[in-house]
């Protein structure tokens, strides 16, 4: 049975256990409350990223497995108090949840958080507290994007690169397997991501095939630092 | 001694319209190269140089990360080469068959057992047919490891394998991994098969 059948299933189970108790005690339900969890439009055109991130990839990327990701998690909770439940307290708790609220909530917000930060226009490098944290945890600016390019060619299958801000305020890179990120509480390396890349074959093969080393070097062209910033900014408050 | 990048027993576009070209000549000629590439690096001049990928795979706990996961991708993408042909599809016979039958019902319900193991593989991964002692299973394994090194899942040895790896159909397929997987049947060269199921049984 495919996902979205059972999504449909889902639904549809749920639609007739309603019916049927309004039909016995003629009670006028009130509608279920929405979940706090949206699935964000895509911030710009799917060619706004060329030739850097290719428009096909960019569609499918979004429109296909970021949806399916979407769909997949609010199936797995469904019904659930997770439902009015923010993304940051779910991870925190994702040693106590599922495999599928795992890898679909992970998924779904992952995704977000990577479109946001190749919003184009901003900063073509980082500026002021940033800046300096950079320097400080990693010598150069220079240096910090050849670690941060590093852990995405390193990372063994499909995962995630990222440059999150720890528990003491410093920064730190670090890569993740298939859609886990460092605010879960599975993770040795937890913190509060400010960067990221997704280096799933899916991300880059249309354009890269295998290779990954290019499509790293390419991505510096489409971060922005305005919002790596103000994810900095938010990250140390 | 140096592990080195088998042929493939057929050209790159040989089995289209189910596998592209394109996809066959980069999974062997970048991907797999890599790996054997990647493997002989990691294992000269140390004890593991002189042993078969094999023997590698089954005392993997040996031998650090780098032997692991390019030994695995050696061993695996090895095996999946065989085991596909222009000539292939249809079903197996004799002794395989009606063990297949005997363990999972019917041919059928090997497929869909096989299916369901290689679309639920979470990222990237191989379903598996093997035989554990002397029983025929169906399993997946995540990244390059495989059925050989133990605690992985999976146990026995491995007689078919599908890369469900994003490289292994994208280009073709893009997202649509249970398209992928039911194209599959349609190159599975299964004399290939049966022969490794014979030595094992």
């Amino acid at each position: 049975m495919s996902i979205k059948s059972l999504f449909i299933a889902v639904l549809a189970i749920s639609f007739v256990q309603c019916k049927s108790v309004a039909q016995t005690t003629a009670v006028v339900e009130t509608p279920a409350k929405e979940s706090i969890h949206k699935f964000a439009p895509l911030p710009y055109s799917y060619d706004a990223l060329e030739p850097y991130i290719d428009k096909m990839t960019m569609e499918i990327h979004y429109s296909r497995h970021h949806q399916a990701y979407y769909n997949n998690f609010m199936a797995a909770i469904k019904g659930t108090d997770l439902e009015s439940t923010p993304m940051i307290d779910i991870f925190a708790q994702m040693s106590t949840h599922s495999v599928a609220i795992k890898n679909n909530g992970g998924g779904y917000w992952n995704h977000e958080f990577f479109w946001n930060v190749m919003i184009p226009g901003g900063a073509s490098e980082p500026t002021g507290k940033l800046a300096d944290a950079i320097k400080e945890s990693f010598g150069s600016f220079e240096e910090f994007k050849k670690q941060f390019a590093d852990a995405g060619a390193k990372r063994f299958g499909s995962g995630w690169a990222w440059l999150s801000v720890a528990q003491d305020g410093k920064l730190f890179i670090s890569s993740t397997a298939n859609q886990d990120n460092p605010l879960m509480n599975t993770e040795t390396l937890r913190g509060t991501p400010v960067l990221a890349i997704d280096v799933w074959e899916h991300a880059y093969y249309l354009k890269y095939q295998n290779k990954r080393a290019d499509y790293l070097a390419a991505f510096w062209n489409v971060v922005n630092w305005d919002v790596v910033n103000q994810n900095f900014e938010q990250a140390v408050r | 001694m140096s592990f080195t990048l088998p042929q493939l027993p057929y050209a790159y576009d040989a089995l289209e319209p189910h596998f592209d070209a394109m996809t066959m000549e980069i999974h062997h000629t970048k991907h797999h190269a890599a790996y054997v590439n990647n493997v002989n690096n990691a294992i000269a001049g140390t004890p593991a140089d002189a042993l078969s990928v094999e023997e590698i795979c089954k005392n993997i706990k040996d031998y650090p990360v780098a032997v692991r996961n390019n030994g695995g991708g050696h061993y695996n993408h090895s095996l999946f080469w065989s085991i596909l042909s222009p000539n292939g599809g249809g079903k197996p016979s004799g002794k395989l068959a009606s063990e297949i039958e005997a363990t999972f019902g019917s041919f059928e319900q090997f497929q869909e057992k096989f299916n369901a193991a290689a679309a639920t593989r979470f990222g990237s991964g191989w379903a598996w047919l093997c035989v554990n002692g002397g029983k025929l299973e169906v399993c997946s394994t995540p990244n390059q490891d495989n059925p050989l090194m133990p605690d992985t899942g999976c146990g026995g040895t491995p007689i078919l394998g599908l890369d469900v790896w994003e490289h292994a159909y994208y280009l073709k397929f893009q997202n649509r991994r249970p398209d992928y997987i039911a194209t599959f049947w349609n190159i599975v060269n299964w004399a290939e098969v049966e022969r490794r199921y014979a030595e094992l049984v």
